[in-house]
């Protein structure tokens, strides 16, 4: 067991993560929490196999499940943002349904033959940079090098430009934004989209490069609930994002590759002697989701940082408050 | 509110008629809410109609046949029922949490483990295997509530103390519950090897109607079971917690207006913890009465999915505790006789598009919607 191969291999499964907690943070700025992440990475995990299978071109694969997806959130944009219903309740009812359609949709697709995948690229000079170059610049599939650029693109936006300054109005304070011309509606709307695509591109990552394949609901295996937490631990903010995606990825690699080797740090691997301990280790991931939601929130208490003000709350034009 | 989402210079503006929105100023009648469900579940099977037209199926056909599998005979009536026990329970432990606007999403991992809390009582064996039926039924609901109610209290407490969104710690908890269920399986309570633990003795196993066919020869063959009567129960309870206790109007309070409820002195950390525990005790009742009733035994797919089908239950429901009955029955049938039904994915879209459907429909109960001439509204 190489460390190095490990994180190399956590930097490629937590941009998945990456990309789905970025499409959080998104439309969470913005005041909409979208629950339905993990059916909308299943819809474009789907439509990115399918796609990819019938035309041979991951890229098409990959621009398909990103506008599926995005199509698919509008659903909740739509009853959250325009009928005011409970963003919670109407983000499960969109994770239902998105879950239900990529199913049906995908029926058979797992016995779907061979399929192009997203290539693999090593970047010169980069990757001869000690520990760095090997586990971030070495083989890496081209998604986890769009990572690398979306994470600053992201944060520059939000914090640097006139958009991101509008959408961090529309999710901090609706009414001030609305009286000073910002279209609230028009916004949130754009926002749970940009949502969409990301969580769209983030199962197209799964099924055309990370984990190749159509495994029905296994194919995400709660990973969209973990980004939802990972939205939370980043408290919105794209750099703390990519760390804990990509710390969370690794963990993901290490609960698999442990239990391959027969000695551990010269002993005996314990996992390797007891491999039922191996469902303790799949609990990991989901029980250090909580952990890190527990820090992220004393955190925020601590800080007196917090969910973006008017998150959760739909926005009624010239009604008080929010 | 009258022209949101159009723009002024929209193109809509040229119709002669427009839509305006009025909030509603009295409370709709009484059958209108019941009205709206109906009319959300008619609109959700066209629209899963023409989903699986354009999936290459035959919608029609689908739904004939999913009613005929389901209630074309006593049988199978007896059947769905059985499907449905398990939506009951889940579906009321939903509705006393998300009467206070808690999201327990977990009911799914609350019912595995409730199903390992009552198999642990045969399988360790806490009881001789003698032990009279009566008694195994009282102890495995006790330890399927109690094991229900701690994977509850978990994300109660991390909730009341830490403010931890119970959305994602209770779904977080239910992969969970799956693996701690699988370690049971496959290492300790393994059959020679498979991944099942050995059958409960039937004094273990809740009776079913078919145990009364001597007595009655219509019986013969039903396995309608007990855990139907403790479903019943569990309905009345939940009622009279939430509309007949003093703690049933806090819960309430909270639910519909938490400032409120923290300026009369409830204390809603309190009521966070107490609520999930008692909503993960009637979720482990379900795993228990699954596994005593129907399965006899501890194995890997115990559930296509109650805990989460609970939760569209409760909502279609409108969180009414006896409402929650006959929802789960038609609910039952969908699980029924979709294992059959290729794809196997329509179960699942359907509800989706039904809870959707609804949820979209809420609007309704908050907002006329009146079509008026363009000259008149301006």
């Amino acid at each position: 067991m190489n460390l190095i191969i490990i994180l190399q291999a956590g930097v490629a499964t937590g941009t998945v993560l990456l990309f789905a907690t970025l499409g959080g943070i998104f439309s969470e700025r913005a005041g909409v929490m979208n629950l339905g992440m993990e059916g909308m990475m299943l819809i474009g995990a789907m439509s990115a196999f399918s796609v990819a299978t019938r035309t041979g071109s991951p890229w098409l694969g990959v621009l398909v499940a990103m506008l599926a997806a995005g199509l698919i959130s509008q659903v909740h944009a739509f009853i959250s943002i325009t009928l005011q219903a409970d963003q919670v309740v109407s983000g499960l009812s969109l994770g239902f349904l998105a879950t239900g359609i990529s199913l049906v949709l995908g029926e058979g697709l797992s016995k779907a033959g061979t399929v192009t995948l997203i290539p693999t690229l090593t970047v010169p000079l980069l990757s001869q940079i000690p520990l760095i170059g090997p586990v971030f610049f070495t083989d890496q599939k081209l998604s986890v090098y769009l990572g690398y650029v979306l994470v600053p693109v992201a944060w520059y936006i939000i914090n640097r430009t006139r958009p991101g300054l509008h959408l961090r109005a529309v999710g901090e304070y609706p009414a001030a934004a609305d009286s000073l011309g910002v279209n609230v509606y028009a916004l949130r709307y754009l926002y749970v989209f940009v949502g969409g695509l990301l969580a769209g591109l983030a199962g197209a990552t799964i099924s055309l490069a990370i984990s190749p394949g159509w495994f029905s609901e296994l194919t995400t295996a709660g990973q969209g609930w973990i980004a939802i937490g990972l939205v939370i631990f980043a408290q919105w903010d794209p750099l703390r994002a990519a760390f804990g995606s990509y710390v969370f990825g690794a963990l993901r690699r290490l609960v698999l590759d442990i239990q391959g080797p027969m000695m551990l740090f010269g002993a005996p691997n314990p996992f390797y002697y007891n491999p039922y301990w191996g469902f303790f280790l799949e609990m990991l991931p989901y029980a250090f989701t909580i952990i890190v939601l527990v820090i992220g929130s004393r955190e925020a208490i601590r800080k007196r940082l917090g969910a973006p003000t008017a998150l959760g709350i739909p926005y009624i034009r010239g009604e008080r408050g929010m | 509110m009258a022209e949101q989402g159009l723009g002024r210079g929209s193109f809509l503006n040229r119709f002669p008629y427009r839509i305006v929105l009025e909030p509603r100023l009295k409370q709709p009648p009484r059958w209108y809410p019941v009205f709206l469900s109906l009319l959300s579940v008619a609109i959700a099977l066209l629209i899963g109609a023409l989903i699986l037209t354009i999936a290459g199926g035959d919608p029609w056909a689908t739904y004939a046949y999913i009613a005929k599998a389901s209630f074309g005979s006593l049988g199978v009536i007896s059947d769905t029922l059985v499907k449905a026990i398990p939506l009951m329970l889940v579906g009321l432990a939903c509705t006393l949490a998300f009467r206070m606007k808690l999201w327990n999403i977990g009911a799914e991992g609350q019912f595995f483990i409730g199903a390992f809390g009552a198999s642990a009582v045969v399988l360790t064996p806490l009881l001789p295997e003698t032990a009279p039926t009566w008694l195994y039924i009282a102890t495995m609901v006790f330890f399927g509530a109690l094991c229900g109610a701690i994977w509850g209290f978990i994300p109660g407490i991390l909730k009341a103390r830490f403010n931890v969104n119970e959305v994602i710690s209770t779904l977080m908890m239910n992969y969970i519950a799956v693996s701690w269920n699988n370690y049971w399986i496959f290492a300790v309570w393994t059959e020679g090897g498979f991944q099942m633990s050995r059958m409960f003795p039937k004094n273990a196993w809740l009776p079913r109607l078919t145990d009364f066919a001597a007595q009655v020869p219509l019986f013969r063959g039903l396995t309608t079971h007990f855990g139907l009567v403790l479903a019943l129960i569990a309905a009345v309870v939940v009622w009279l917690i939430l509309y007949r206790s003093q703690w049933g109007y806090e819960i309430r309070l909270v639910g519909d207006n938490p400032r409120a409820a923290q300026y009369a002195g409830i204390s809603i950390a309190r009521n966070t913890v107490l609520v999930m525990m008692i909503s993960g005790a009637i979720a482990g009742i379900a795993g228990m009465s699954e596994i005593s009733g129907v399965v006899h035994r501890l194995q890997g797919a115990i559930s296509p999915g109650y805990g989460f089908t609970g939760i569209i239950v409760a909502w279609l429901a409108k969180l009414n505790p006896f409402a929650i009955i006959p929802v789960s029955i038609l609910f039952g049938a969908l699980i029924l006789a979709g294992r059959e039904i290729q794809p196997s994915g329509i179960p699942k879209m359907m509800n989706g598009i039904i809870l959707v459907t609804l949820i979209a429909s809420d609007f309704l109960l908050r907002y006329h919607i009146r079509i008026v001439r363009r000259e008149e509204a301006e």
